[in-house]
């Protein structure tokens, strides 16, 4: 009986066929468990993993967007700001010329206008004074002719007396307003008002 | 036949035939039962003994469980895929990632096999009409200890060089000169002959008294519920304990399991890591 032959066995020495058996189912079960099992397990960990950092990394990036969305509108409205103000500027600087520009233009026609006047005065005044010239002459020798009793009028014009006078006059006028104006340009003003 | 259903019939036939032998307690021959068939290959003698076929059947069972766990992984989990999961975890993070360190991860796999197949074929030593474990028979539990011892002075080898993992083995760093006369042959005792030994014995121990445990007192209240007098209430008593050592067991089964493996990742952290 097996049981004669088992009391003389030392439980501690294996037969060789065992070990060997154990070795090979060990081996089968660790192949198939190492091969099916374990890598679905990884496989699994890995997608739970993915599925919880995946959520999380969908709201950072919906985040990072609207971060960035905001970082872009607020750009904008620097930039329209700016450019309100350098229009703003502009405008001004513009206005500026302009104004400038306006205020050279008034002072011209002013320059101008005050310049015609006086050109039409001295005109005027030429006139006037070429009148009395004439005018002077002719009384001066009447009321001389009559002191004298006769009539000077022809002697007095061949000898030129009464103009030499007259120019004797112009020229202490000329002395008493040096500016020149009133006979040295009268006669091209006076052309230009006659125009 | 079991064997236990030998001695349980030795007893039977010792209370009915009225010898004078009384009470037969179990022997060794528990661990020896008849082989079911048995031949010869290349010189090597082949017994298919109910302990081998016990041992296919718990692996098989373990296999077909855990194939059918991981079959249909889902992110979210069914049951089985959830208890299958928790086992795995428990050596992946518990022994591989957090014993043997950030190089430990490779080895989840073999660890997680490890202590599934432990599992399973110590669970055999409670479940009905199987009721002993393959690991009770020492084959088994050397085999893995020498896979065990094979694979961390690989791994030692490997990952410090041979001169560096011998040395280190001999000489631990640290020792002063005048104590590795007494340290330097402990040490190579301890790495290259104690460790895979104790390793082993003490799964194959534990399971082998745990069942010697469960067939005295099984064995003791039949004998004592069928003798004379107030023994019937010592039988109730011994029945209660074999009951109550069989919870034990379930203890022994889980924690000797853990133990193995824990260990295993214990000397592996020692071969992956240089000593300090």
């Amino acid at each position: 009986m097996s049981n004669l032959a088992a009391e003389s066995v030392n439980p501690l020495l294996p037969p060789v066929g065992e070990i060997i058996i154990g070795t090979i189912t060990f081996a089968i079960a660790f192949f198939v468990l190492a091969r099916f099992v374990w890598p679905r397990f990884e496989q699994v960990f890995r997608a739970r993993r993915e599925a919880i950092e995946g959520g999380i990394e969908r709201a950072e990036t919906m985040q990072a967007e609207a971060q960035a969305a905001l970082e872009q509108y607020r750009a904008q409205l620097a930039e329209a700001r700016t450019e309100a103000a350098q229009i703003r500027d502009q405008a001004r600087a513009e206005g500026q010329q302009i104004l400038e520009e306006l205020r050279a233009q008034a002072q011209e026609e002013s320059a101008r206008i005050i310049a015609r006047g006086e050109e039409q005065l001295a005109a005027s005044r030429q006139q006037v004074v070429n009148q009395l010239r004439g005018e002077i002459g002719a009384l001066a020798v009447d009321l001389a002719g009559r002191v004298v009793g006769e009539s000077l009028e022809d002697q007095a014009r061949r000898s030129g007396t009464v103009d030499r006078f007259l120019d004797q006059l112009d020229g202490m006028a000329a002395g008493a307003s040096p500016d020149g104006r009133g006979g040295a340009t009268g006669s091209s003003v006076y052309a230009q008002g006659d125009r | 036949m079991t064997s236990s259903a030998h001695a349980l019939v030795d007893v039977l036939a010792a209370e009915g035939g009225g010898e004078e032998g009384g009470f037969h307690a179990p022997t060794i021959a528990e661990f020896y039962p008849e082989p079911v068939a048995s031949f010869s290959l290349l010189g090597i003698d082949f017994e298919i003994t109910r302990i081998t076929i016990i041992m296919w059947i718990a692996t098989a069972a373990i296999l077909t469980l855990l194939v059918l766990a991981a079959r249909k992984a889902a992110v979210v989990p069914g049951k089985l895929q959830y208890i299958g999961e928790s086992g795995y975890s428990l050596v992946r993070d518990g022994m591989a990632r957090d014993v043997i360190g950030p190089k430990g991860l490779p080895f989840a796999s073999f660890l997680a096999s490890l202590f599934f197949f432990i599992l399973a074929n110590n669970f055999m030593s409670i479940v009905p009409f199987a009721q002993i474990s393959p690991n009770s028979k020492f084959a088994f539990p050397l085999v893995l200890a020498v896979i065990v011892w094979v694979l961390y002075n690989y791994i030692g080898i490997r990952e410090q060089g041979a001169g560096r993992y011998f040395k280190d083995a001999a000489i631990p760093p640290g020792v002063p000169v005048g104590a590795l006369i007494l340290v330097t042959p402990i040490e190579l005792l301890q790495v290259f002959i104690i460790r895979p030994f104790t390793l082993a014995v003490r799964l194959f121990a534990n399971m082998f008294a745990g069942h010697m445990l469960l067939v005295v007192f099984s064995l003791g209240a039949v004998y004592l519920l069928t003798a004379g007098g107030i023994m019937p209430i010592f039988g109730a008593a011994s029945f209660l304990m074999a009951l109550v050592m069989t919870f034990f067991e379930l203890l022994v089964i889980v924690l000797q399991a853990y133990v193995f493996v824990i260990l295993t990742a214990t000397y592996l952290n020692g071969a992956v890591e240089p000593a300090h």
